[in-house]
């Protein structure tokens, strides 16, 4: 990422001042002709395809695909911020139960056991194309949205949990309690399954999700979130310079989450 | 046929009764106190009426564009009911849903129509919602079943 912005800048240093006094003058012109409301959605960093420019009234649209990419490389052993920050931002409570209480995030320690090569690395629902959990679902409850989040509507969700079942990663929790104290943009409730969202809500205002947040702010910078579809845009810069693995290629689920150094 | 009018008389005078009865209940029940914004300056998106009967479907109607379509920004949604209709008391007190004073509660209760809304979503405005004192011990669980995790170190083949 570091290196793509300086190949920008020295490019930048390059071009002759004739070109450059060209181009000042057609962002000027452009700057006047395009609308107020177009002008805000065309800033540098909505125009990246790192975060959403979709107006608020506007429906989601298989132009974008959402997704994140992981650098397990950069992800520490016994680093729960992106777990911590998930937990906070969805009012997840734990009940000390740890097999029946709800995780959108878990760390996961993968081994090699001819080398003993040990990797740390957020396992969270893996957002597939092609997903399980949609499949099994008899309700149409479980489903993945235009953009590529796979979500429960909890409205139609019968707590059947044939998805937990489905899903390959163990993405999925089932509400056993009652739930109080709900925050506003995670409404979430006894009998329903759930799992993680992408923070759809962030995300539908232009954001990212709360994990990526986090462990960007400690400065970890393992975790990046951004749009698959659009070659510009920080993820699929680095998926293709670095490439990027599915968990379970083999299940062809086609995953928005990829991880790099498995 | 005296009998039978006879008969027929006890049965009307017992039904007038039970009329008198259930109306008198009925007018013993207090009609619902609705909270009416602070700020007088606020209004609501649709006239009262029109809100009274047809809220449940506005809601239902956001509802399925918001999940399915990421459509947000909506006025007719939940959240926007909350934020202007549920509010602290005079003594800084937030109704819940099972209280009488909630905005929703008041209504559906008198009206004896259950609300379901509220098992899922907020029942009052973010800004008074309390931070789960909860979520501090999720993460001490969660350092703990990595330490033991660490500790057994079990493998998992790629």
């Amino acid at each position: 990422m570091k290196n793509s912005t300086a190949s920008k800048i020295k490019i930048t240093e390059e071009m002759n001042s004739s070109r450059r006094d060209f181009l000042s003058k057609a962002t000027v012109a452009g700057t006047i002709t395009i609308a107020p409301g177009v002008l805000l959605h065309s800033t540098s960093a909505a125009a990246s395809g790192n975060t959403s420019t979709k107006a608020d009234n506007e429906e989601v649209s298989i132009k974008n695909r959402w997704g994140m990419l992981i650098d397990t490389a950069r992800c520490a052993t016994g680093c729960t911020d992106c777990v911590d920050a998930c937990n906070e931002e969805n009012g997840l409570v734990g009940h000390g139960r740890p097999e029946t209480d709800t995780q959108y995030i878990r760390k996961v320690t993968l081994k090699e056991k001819s080398t003993g090569h040990e990797l740390s690395l957020p396992l969270m629902c893996q957002h597939c194309e092609t997903a399980p959990c949609v499949d099994v679902c008899p309700t149409g409850a479980s489903f993945v949205r235009a953009d590529g989040i796979a979500l429960v509507d909890k409205h139609i969700c019968i707590g059947c949990r044939y998805c937990m079942m489905a899903c390959p990663y163990k993405a999925r929790s089932f509400v056993h309690e009652d739930v109080e104290g709900q925050k506003l943009t995670a409404p979430r409730g006894k009998g329903t399954v759930e799992s993680c969202t992408m923070c759809v809500t962030r995300v539908d205002n232009g954001g990212i999700p709360a994990c990526v947040e986090a462990c960007t702010a400690e400065n970890h910078n393992a975790m990046i979130f951004g749009d698959l579809n659009n070659p510009n845009s920080d993820i699929s810069i680095s998926l293709k310079s670095h490439g990027g693995d599915q968990l379970r290629p083999d299940l062809k689920l086609n995953t928005g989450v990829r991880y790099q150094g498995l | 046929m005296t009998r039978f009018l006879r008969q027929f008389a006890v049965l009307v005078y017992a039904l007038i009764g039970f009329t008198l009865l259930s109306t008198s209940a009925l007018a013993e029940t207090p009609f619902p106190t609705i909270h009416e914004p602070s700020d007088e300056s606020k209004q609501c998106i649709h006239d009262e009426h029109e809100m009274r009967r047809n809220h449940m479907n506005y809601i239902l109607h956001e509802r399925d564009e918001t999940m399915h379509e990421g459509i947000r920004g909506e006025p007719e949604s939940l959240a926007n009911c909350i934020d202007c209709h549920v509010e602290p008391n005079e003594q800084g007190e937030i109704a819940g849903i099972d209280s009488k004073e909630h905005f929703c509660n008041g209504c559906h209760q008198y009206a004896s129509v259950q609300i379901d809304c509220f098992q899922c979503h907020a029942d009052r405005p973010q800004k008074f919602i309390k931070r789960s004192s909860h979520t501090s011990s999720l993460r001490n669980q969660l350092q703990q079943t990595l330490a033991a995790h660490d500790a057994s170190s079990e493998g998992v083949n790629q």
